[in-house]
């Protein structure tokens, strides 16, 4: 069993590849179709002994391609890599919320279906070309008129679309990467989060944080499915 | 057709923070006592350290109940509805909401019993404010001592006594009403922070100390101490050291084999035989199945919405109004605690606040209720001031810029990054006063799965808390400023939505023709049905409401067994 990722280290290079390998397979786990016993740490062996260095392959769960390129660039927008390290594309942002569309965030689904469509329409008429495909600058004057309200084409309005977008954004770039965002834990790194820890010191709350520990809640096994086998690392 | 059970002594509607507690002098005065629970059993595994699912999803592991009859809201009769809350403020388990609250554990002020004599004294009666329909508690402080020094025993509070008999101890909050003896618990320990937020009051002249608290700081009744791992706020405790009716008052009441509880049962009515002008029981329904709870006595302890509803649709020809509704007074007298208008402050230093609990910081009391001079103010009442230790990366990452940055974006990323464990936000709870025209009814329009009308929220803050706000924000930006903070901001008087803090709408009084209980907790109009929580309410002061509401529940309970022929059988 996968027993060692339990422990206290602050990175688990094997989790990280694992991370990147199995994105869409663990997916399905979550959807409801459990790995067999033994099946996710066969997997975990095959990561650390043939680590891929390719791009990952992600499954969409509800959201069409199109949409998904879309929200993938809006994300890349709201909370972009640079220079303060990665954001909401390596956090996998747009994967969380594609997810959580089939499940808790199903009630905003047709929100995502109107909001991605008029966004793309706008872009087409006060840019010229499809939100995605508009240079970072242009992206940026889009979702500025959003949040703006100024933006056309959006039911209720566009502000509310953008708000949307940003709460769940925020979400997949900072919640427990159980549910499918925060990947590698890279939400959390970027604004020093010290971690879950189930039990925490006198000196662990002085001024200065203790360091860090990069486990999701379901790597302790007392809050996992009994005979779950840690599916949930996508 | 409802399938009729056998007839028990106590049906009790609830069994949360009200409704655990009663369970256990009932019991232990040997009466059978069945606990009806729209909830189901939680344990330890269900309360992962999970900020999306207990802050952001609202328990979706829970029984769902709540989050389908969240209260619709509208200031006034003439406003506009403002939108619905996506989750509801409470939640349905056995323990109720005890498992995921903050578990501050006040007893109220003095003075908060007595909000129209004292003010009349001191200021003269003109400074009640216009429009209110505040009346004094029944009784004083010194009657419910006894029953918050039970609870506070039999639940489990830490905490540093202030005054013992007229003794002030200045570790404690000076201005607490006399109290037998201290708290069966140390307090909580304080974070570095919280200890340079102590210091910077007590540089002020101010007397901060750390407040009370529903969970253990020791081993107590043999659960372990508190871990502060920093997942309390709506989060169930892992270990069981948070003081929930569900690991205190409830398995304490299971032990004598009086208590049966029901869970996932949802009652729907309470019914009435206008023959003996009693109630005779509870209608519930449990797995799609009608069940009829026959009772000598009810005590409904269902959160004041639910209970307030409950009432309302439990209708006869000798209640066409709801039951207990003859006098008009169901759902009259509500309001909400103000815990907006706080104050956010953003400091040039890390604060390491990630880890702990809303109920480990350090309080301070002397702008509460009428413990400073209102000659000069417009306005009667006060805050509480109330700074601790509680931060998760969700929550942080959505925190206020203070104008310094977009709210997207590479230097709203920057902000954060830099920022992230920088900001504090005080939460101050402030008196709220009953009026006129602030009520609740059944809602025209929306109804729950069953079919049952939700709750209807009509209120809005009025000037007295509109004008306290500001005058408890300016003391605590003088406190944040003071400890170092480099930026503060005001936030707005909200409006009054559903709230934890929802009192009123059963309020408790001698006078029959404006309050719906008698000062025991039971109807004016019903003798056999009593009720229990912050419904029966009639001031909030300015501290959480939990623990008054289960030293009254204790209170009514032991008054129906010390009773129980006159109440139950007569």
């Amino acid at each position: 069993m996968a027993s060692k990722t339990d422990s206290d280290a602050p990175r688990d290079l094997s989790r990280r590849g694992l991370f990147k390998q199995v994105g869409a397979a663990g997916a399905a786990v979550i959807a409801g179709t459990p790995l067999a016993p033994g099946e996710a740490s066969a997997r975990e062996h095959t990561a650390q002994c043939h680590p891929v260095a390719t791009a990952q392959l992600e499954a969409l769960e509800t959201l069409t391609a199109a949409e998904a390129d879309t929200l993938e660039a809006i994300v890349a927008r709201l909370i972009p890599s640079d220079e303060n390290g990665s954001g909401a594309t390596e956090a996998r942002a747009a994967h969380y919320i594609d997810r959580a569309l089939t499940g808790p965030l199903r009630s905003s689904r047709e929100a995502y279906a109107a909001g991605l469509a008029a966004i793309d329409a706008y872009a087409q008429s006060s840019k010229g070309a499809a939100f995605a495909r508009l240079a970072a600058p242009d992206q940026d004057a889009v979702l500025t008129d959003l949040e703006k309200n100024v933006a056309t084409g959006f039911v209720p309005d566009a502000a509310t679309f953008f708000d949307l977008v940003r709460a769940h954004t925020i979400q997949g770039t900072f919640c427990d990467p159980y549910y499918g965002g925060n990947a590698n834990f890279v939400g959390w790194d970027l604004i020093g989060y010290p971690g879950i820890r189930l039990a925490v010191s006198e000196d662990e709350q002085h001024l200065k944080a203790p360091q860090p520990v990069r486990k999701s809640a379901y790597d302790n096994a007392m809050f996992t499915m009994k005979g779950s086998d840690h599916g949930h690392r996508t | 057709m409802a399938i009729e059970l056998k007839k028990t002594d106590v049906v009790v509607v609830g069994l949360g923070a009200a409704g655990g507690v009663a369970a256990l002098p009932l019991t232990l005065a040997g009466l059978n006592v069945v606990g009806l629970e729209a909830g189901s059993w939680l344990t330890a595994r269900d309360f992962a350290p999970d900020e999306l699912r207990n802050n952001v999803r609202g328990w979706p592991q829970a029984a769902q109940k709540a989050n389908n009859e969240i209260p619709t809201h509208r200031p006034n009769a003439s406003a506009p509805y403002t939108p619905r809350l996506p989750i509801h403020p409470m939640m349905n388990a056995v323990g109720g909401t005890s498992l995921h609250y903050w578990a501050q554990s006040w007893r109220l002020n003095p003075w908060d019993f007595k909000v129209v004599s004292a003010t009349t004294r001191r200021y003269g009666s003109l400074r009640i404010p216009k429009g209110s329909t505040v009346e004094d508690w029944p009784f004083g402080l010194e009657e419910l001592e006894a029953y918050y020094d039970k609870v506070e025993h039999e639940v489990g509070v830490s905490g540093q006594a202030g005054n013992i008999d007229g003794a002030i101890d200045p570790r404690g909050n000076i201005f607490e009403g006399p109290r037998k003896r201290g708290y069966p618990m140390p307090p909580l320990r304080g974070t570095q922070f919280t200890d340079r937020m102590a210091a910077t009051a007590r540089k002020l002249g101010w007397h901060p100390f750390p407040g009370p608290a529903a969970v253990n700081s020791t081993t107590y009744d043999e659960r372990p101490s508190c871990l502060y791992h920093g997942f309390c706020n709506r989060g169930g405790c892992h270990v069981s050291a948070k003081s929930s009716t569900a690991v205190s008052t409830i398995p304490k009441a299971i032990k004598t084999k009086l208590l049966e509880v029901v869970p996932q049962a949802i009652a729907t009515t309470i019914t009435y035989d206008d023959r003996s002008d009693r109630v005779t029981g509870v209608v519930y329904v449990k797995g799609g199945i009608e069940y009829f709870q026959p009772a000598d006595a009810v005590l409904l302890a269902s959160y004041t919405y639910e209970n307030v509803r409950l009432l309302l649709q439990s209708k006869s020809r000798a209640f066409p109004n709801g039951l207990s509704n003859r006098g008009g007074q169901v759902g009259r007298h509500y309001f909400s605690h103000n815990q907006s208008a706080s104050v956010s402050a953003l400091f040039p230093f890390d604060l390491n606040n990630w880890y702990g609990l809303p109920a480990q910081g350090v309080a301070v009391d002397n702008w509460a209720d009428d413990n400073f001079d209102h000659s000069g103010l417009d306005f009667i009442g006060g805050g509480n001031l109330w700074v601790y230790s509680d931060r998760r990366p969700i929550g942080a990452a959505s925190m206020s810029t203070f104008g310094k940055a977009p709210v997207w974006g590479a230097r709203w990323k920057s902000f954060i990054k830099g920022n992230a464990d920088r900001s504090n936000v005080a939460y101050l709870q402030k008196t709220t006063l009953p009026y006129d025209d602030n009520y609740l009814d059944l809602d025209p329009v929306e109804k729950d799965p069953m079919g049952f009308p939700v709750i209807r929220i009509t209120a809005e803050y009025k000037d007295n808390e509109k004008r306290m706000g500001p005058f408890i924000q300016d003391k605590m930006a003088q406190w944040f400023l003071e400890a170092g903070a480099i930026a503060v901001e005001n936030g707005p008087t909200g409006i009054m939505g559903p709230s934890t803090h929802a009192y009123g709408g059963t309020r408790m009084g001698d006078n029959r023709e404006t309050n719906v209980v008698n000062r025991f907790g039971f109807s004016h109009e019903v003798p056999n049905l009593g009720i229990l929580g912050a419904s029966v309410m009639g001031t909030s002061g300015a501290h959480n409401p939990t623990l008054t509401a289960q030293a009254l529940a204790w209170r009514t309970a032991e008054h129906l067994t010390a009773n129980w022929t006159a109440i139950a059988k007569g």
